[in-house]
């Protein structure tokens, strides 16, 4: 059943992202959440390395204030996204059944205008208990080419 | 409009005394002509030694089309090639970086090897070049070394072209920058550490560069950045305020404080913006650091080195220092209208680790591609690259406190808001198009 439940976390956070209810979005993790994108698949998480977004909830909650605040220059005109999510796959989960990992490879559209980026790679989430509900303690964003020469990224993939 | 023939005087007129024309962001046959001259006569930035820590460890890198290897040899000594076997022209080192395997570099394609100084050593068939041409022409010769090479302090800079300044006669009163820098370390060393951050930017990367001593932009560009990490301080009130905000917040500060910041400017395009404060003067909590600092360097330079903290210095035109947090910024232009922008970070050896973390943390924030405040600004460098176009007025402004006198004064104080620090870069832009040129 949790496992069942953990899927569905998963697809549902790509579909408010796609559908833009980033206020819903943000519900969906842990107070201790975070949305990481490093620059290297061998990253260790506390590791003095460079991140293309390392996000806690105060920086998340600084980012959709931004995009909700019809002020960012970069937005006009705005940008929209679509996530497409292969079945997650379980990959690791603790003794109480408290804590899950799962990877998901995706492929992530981000428009803006007439022009669409495309970037691909896996998820890493890390889903943890609560109650009857699972949050996102770590949304980790493997892309395949981060250290690669990118253009702006304005949402989320 | 441009004619075919741009010679000295011709590109000179693009350049006014208080205004540039817009075919500087706009002409492909301009930006040719830069690849070749501007930056065949300046010192570029190609990278920075701790890369290359043993003998045999190399990196390439791309100068103005032309791509260089950059590498320690037995000796120890740096020594930059072009990457261009002599035989038919393939790159010897495609990797970004890595470890040769001897004492040599040898062609993948039909094996021809050279020493590390470029010598050419070794080549199968020899008995087949007897009685030809080969040694006594280009390819006989190896690979070429570029034409000007310096290493100052670690950071690595050569330059393309035979005819051109000296090292110290091009960057002059602006390196002490480079040594504010390094002297942050209580041993004088800094190591390139934690990844590099790669943005492509479809801008001409003047307009990049102008804006790295533009102090009058964040209070309307970065409003929304601003403005949401105001929001966030206020409803949320974390304690301590994380370092995050703490380093965005400060892009919100009002005209009178970016112009009372101060800025300099330098012969050859250089300058620095923030030469009394900058919104990196508040970072603090350095604990032991200050005495150690102190120790090493005496107490006088350790206040001077700890005490400023400007906004950017930029040795044009490839490189944009920040020494507090310890980050660069590398600017490589690829095409009129497209520019990679590289963030590197520096570990102050004999510092405390924090540093590094504050620069990591800060080149994430601000110079990610996925940076909020970042988004802005590339957004507005790629509106004025389609803006420019349009319209009959063929002129960029850069009239704030333009004089007529700053001329007779190479080396000036200004406001940190005075666009002589645009003025400047583009008086050196015309020197280096055409010194090398005929008189038409």
């Amino acid at each position: 059943m949790s496992v069942a439940a953990c899927v569905d976390l998963i697809y549902r956070e790509a579909f408010l992202l796609d559908d833009g209810r980033y206020e819903e979005w943000l519900k969906l993790f842990a107070a201790t959440g975070r949305y990481w994108v490093p620059l290297s698949k061998s990253q260790d998480e506390g590791d003095s390395q460079l991140s293309i977004a390392d996000e806690d909830m105060n920086l998340l909650r600084l980012r959709i204030e931004r995009l909700a605040s019809g002020r960012a220059h970069s937005q006009q005109p705005p940008s929209s996204m679509q996530h497409v999510l292969q079945q997650p796959m379980l990959i690791e989960q603790d003794a109480d059944a408290s804590e899950y990992t799962f990877r998901t490879a995706f492929t992530y559209a981000e428009c803006r205008g007439d022009d669409v980026l495309a970037l691909h790679g896996h998820y890493v989430h890390r889903l943890v208990r609560d109650g009857e509900q699972f949050h996102i303690r770590l949304k980790r964003v493997n892309l395949v080419n981060a250290a690669s020469r990118l253009p702006m990224i304005q949402l989320f993939p | 409009m441009i004619s075919n023939e741009l010679g000295p005087r011709r590109i000179a007129e693009l350049v006014q005394g208080d205004r540039v024309h817009k075919n500087l962001y706009l002409s492909e046959e301009l930006f040719a002509i830069e690849q070749r001259e501007l930056f065949g006569n300046t010192w570029s930035f190609l990278g920075h030694a701790s890369q290359i820590a043993q003998s045999g460890d190399f990196f390439t890198v791309e100068i103005a089309g032309q791509s260089l290897i950059v590498l320690r040899d037995e000796a120890g000594e740096i020594r930059v090639l072009h990457n261009r076997c002599a035989h038919k022209g393939a790159q010897l080192l495609t990797a970004e970086s890595g470890r040769l395997k001897g004492r040599f570099v040898r062609c993948p394609y039909h094996a021809w090897s050279y020493r590390l100084d470029g010598a050419l050593l070794s080549y199968p068939l020899r008995s087949g070049y007897e009685n030809t041409g080969l040694k006594a022409c280009e390819s006989g010769r190896g690979l070429a070394p570029v034409a000007g090479l310096h290493v100052y302090r670690d950071f690595i800079f050569a330059r393309l072209n035979p005819g051109g300044p000296a090292f110290h006669e091009y960057f002059g009163d602006v390196l002490p920058m480079i040594d504010l820098m390094v002297d942050r370390s209580p041993v004088g060393r800094l190591e390139v550490a934690g990844g590099v951050l790669r943005n492509v930017v479809h801008c001409n990367w003047k307009l990049y560069l102008e804006n790295v001593n533009d102090s009058v932009h964040p209070v309307s560009t970065h409003e929304s950045a601003v403005r949401a990490a105001q929001a966030v301080a206020r409803d949320h009130q974390p304690d301590p305020m994380p370092l995050a905000l703490e380093q965005i917040l400060p892009f919100g500060e009002k005209y009178e404080f970016f112009e009372g910041m101060g800025g300099k400017v330098f012969p050859n395009g250089h300058s620095i913006s923030g030469t009394r404060f900058s919104v990196h003067s508040g970072y603090g909590n350095l604990g032991q650091y200050v005495q150690d600092l102190q120790a090493a360097h005496g107490e006088e330079r350790a206040r001077q080195v700890l005490e400023q903290a400007p906004q950017n210095t930029v040795l044009y035109p490839s490189l944009a220092l920040k020494g507090s947090p310890q980050t660069i910024r590398v600017i490589r232009p690829i095409a009129v209208d497209r520019t990679v922008i590289e963030a590197w970070n520096f570990r102050t050896v004999g510092g405390p680790e924090m540093l590094l973390d504050r620069a990591l943390s800060y080149s994430r924030l601000i110079f990610s591609p996925m940076s909020v405040v970042a988004h802005d600004d590339l957004h507005l460098f790629e509106s004025q690259q389609k803006g420019l176009r349009s319209g009959p007025n063929e002129w960029v402004s850069l009239h704030r406190e333009h004089d007529p006198r700053e001329l007779d004064d190479p080396t000036r104080e200004t406001s940190g808001t005075s666009e002589l620090l645009m003025r400047n870069q583009y008086r050196a832009w015309a020197k280096f198009m055409t010194m090398n040129m005929k008189d038409e």
